[in-house]
């Protein structure tokens, strides 16, 4: 049971200020779009005017600064891990992380065979949602957001 | 110009170099030594009735024991083409570079030196074009064995290990 449940017919609300700002922070969850492969495409369809992702509140920031969300979309070489490691660590925190794509969850097609190809984002960054799919449909990436969301809400995301 | 007829032009200008033509296949070819092999390519290109103005494409092969660069020339004036075969020891990879005489070569042999270890004499910049500068190996040779971390990243997955084909 969140804090919004708990007021009473005077207007006052009783819960723990962490879970206030939970509940801010689920509101619009700001992603530095981190196109990489294949699965930047869905995640630009996602954001443009056919799915809208502004309706959710989320709007793709060009600094990491700005960010909240970071959306790993494709493959990460070996070459792009260290500077997804640093783009991670200049986000300001709370920060997580969605991995979108099977590249980015486990390292897809390149799983055995691929020498140039991280095994999965979350060697390195901790993830709080993965969105599987090669590449996921525009409805995947906006569950995988609202999935977010709710684990946000629930204080159980972000490290 | 036929395949045979583009043999018997470079055979009389450099008598030496050929070592293999074989014209019964789809793609003609033409089996080079590495030496004077910027000298033919060069040849190729200016002589007039020869006039390979494109290089279509130029790449790697590992053959087992040799390494090989293959070259697809292209005529857009007199639209004949050859194809060009130069083979190497692994031990000394080593071959002129033809960057000076088309300028796609470039990259392209940049490429094949950074998955094929080949080195390309005289190009104006071979180093590394797609990996890490501080790669190690080249990963497109057969011999290749994949190490076990880059910079501290584990590249394998930890739940892989054991389970791959070559360990069986």
């Amino acid at each position: 049971m969140g804090w919004f449940d708990t007021h009473n017919e005077n207007n006052i609300f009783f819960g723990k200020l962490e879970e206030v700002f939970n509940w801010g922070r689920a509101g619009s969850p700001w992603p530095i779009g981190f196109g990489l492969a294949c699965c930047a495409i869905e995640m630009m369809a996602t954001g443009a005017s056919h799915y809208d992702l502004d309706r959710f509140g989320t709007f793709f920031r060009p600094s990491p600064r700005q960010s909240d969300v970071m959306i790993v979309a494709g493959t990460v070489t070996l070459k792009m891990a260290p500077l997804l490691r640093r783009l991670y660590e200049q986000m300001p925190e709370p920060k997580y992380v969605i991995s979108m794509g099977s590249c980015a969850n486990c390292g897809g097609p390149y799983w055995r065979y691929g020498y140039h190809v991280l095994k999965g984002v979350d060697q390195i960054v901790p993830v709080d949602v993965y969105v599987p799919g090669c590449p996921p449909r525009p409805e995947a990436l906006i569950d995988g957001l609202i999935q977010l969301k709710e684990k946000i809400k629930s204080g159980k995301a972000g490290k | 110009m036929t395949a045979q007829e583009i043999h018997d032009t470079i055979q009389g200008k450099f008598p030496d170099v050929i070592i293999e033509f074989n014209d019964s296949v789809l793609q003609p070819y033409i089996k080079c030594t590495p030496n004077q092999f910027n000298e033919v390519c060069q040849f190729l290109r200016d002589e007039e009735e020869l006039n390979f103005d494109a290089l279509m494409n130029c790449s790697g092969v590992d053959y087992g024991e040799e390494l090989g660069v293959v070259y697809h020339l292209y005529s857009m004036t007199h639209r004949h083409k050859i194809v060009l075969k130069v083979n190497v020891t692994r031990e000394n990879a080593e071959i002129p570079t033809v960057a000076d005489i088309w300028r796609t070569a470039d990259w392209h042999e940049r490429e094949i030196f950074d998955l094929y270890g080949i080195n390309f004499i005289n190009h104006p910049d071979m180093r590394r074009i797609l990996l890490p500068d501080d790669w190690e190996g080249y990963p497109l040779r057969k011999d290749y064995v994949q190490p076990q971390f880059y910079n501290g990243i584990e590249i394998a997955h930890p739940d892989m290990k054991g389970n791959s084909d070559e360990e069986k």
